[in-house]
């Protein structure tokens, strides 16, 4: 079961974890749209600790304006489910 | 080690980091070299350019390059499956330009485009391709028109891209060998036009 649908509009998570995380600094807070579904992962940041948990991870599309506050770009970041949000 | 890098900081890292793995007993020298001897004989951007003039020649293939590309390289002899990550190759179009970057690291479908430029692994690149691309690519001599789409593509996870440049439109009547050769690892990245 995957809690997002191509479409649906995420925010990243704020959360400043401890150790080692794939979500990128730059993208927490900010809100995007779902891709595509990039099948099931494991969770590195729980692999780092020798634990496998495995996540759908989500490829979402952040516009620039977003990110960066100017832009017309966008960027794509893949995002385990856990570092995600529904956005409103 | 391979040669050449014998005088960067991060090679004395690297080779510490060898001799704690040698003196834990989990691998040996002579193994660490043929692993990297495999890995650098067969990795090279011939390899992805090769998938790229295939799918200018075969609008099947392209479709199929499209639609699952471990598969896709898979089927032209090339393990991009075989390290576990998931190949995404996202296509330029008269009107969207694909860009790849890893912001976290330098992650890089390493089989199919051959060792990583230095400036791919840069803190520079790293940075400002997702906040300033058109920048950026205009420093490598790709001016875009204004109302070109830019899409950069950051591999923070397992999947790793690659880009599919647009096909010359001089290109007609090349053979597959021939429309490889025009291909560059630049254009693999989506630095170069092709």
């Amino acid at each position: 079961m995957t809690r997002f649908a191509a479409g649906a509009r995420v925010r990243a998570r704020c959360a400043d974890p401890e150790g080692h995380t794939r979500l990128p600094r730059y993208a927490r807070g900010h809100v995007g749209e779902v891709l595509e579904i990039r099948g099931t992962w494991q969770l590195p940041d729980q692999a780092v600790r020798g634990v496998s948990q495995r996540e759908p991870v989500y490829a979402v599309r952040f516009p620039a304006a977003e990110l960066w506050g100017s832009g017309s770009h966008s960027v794509i970041l893949d995002m385990w489910e856990s570092y995600l949000e529904e956005a409103p | 080690m391979s040669g050449g890098h014998g005088e960067l900081p991060v090679a004395a890292r690297v080779r510490r980091l060898e001799e704690r793995l040698i003196a834990a007993g989990l691998v040996t020298d002579d193994e660490l070299d043929e692993v990297l001897a495999q890995v650098f004989a067969s990795a090279a951007p011939a390899n992805g350019a090769r998938m790229v003039a295939r799918a200018w020649t075969d609008p099947a293939y392209r479709d199929r390059l499209l639609a699952d590309g471990n598969a896709a390289a898979a089927e032209l002899g090339f393990g991009a499956g075989s390290h576990g990550y998931l190949l995404k190759v996202v296509e330029n179009t008269a009107s969207v330009h694909n860009m790849i970057v890893c912001t976290l690291c330098s992650c890089y479908p390493t089989a199919l485009l051959g060792p990583s430029p230095s400036w791919y692994k840069s803190f520079a690149y790293r940075s400002r391709a997702v906040r300033e691309p058109r920048g950026v690519l205009a420093e490598f001599g790709l001016e875009l028109p204004d109302d070109t789409e830019i899409r950069v593509w950051d591999a923070n996870s397992e999947t790793r891209y690659l880009v599919l440049p647009q096909r010359p439109e001089a290109a007609d009547g090349m053979d597959e060998n021939a429309l490889a050769s025009l291909v560059t690892s630049n254009g693999l990245i989506g630095t170069a036009v092709r």
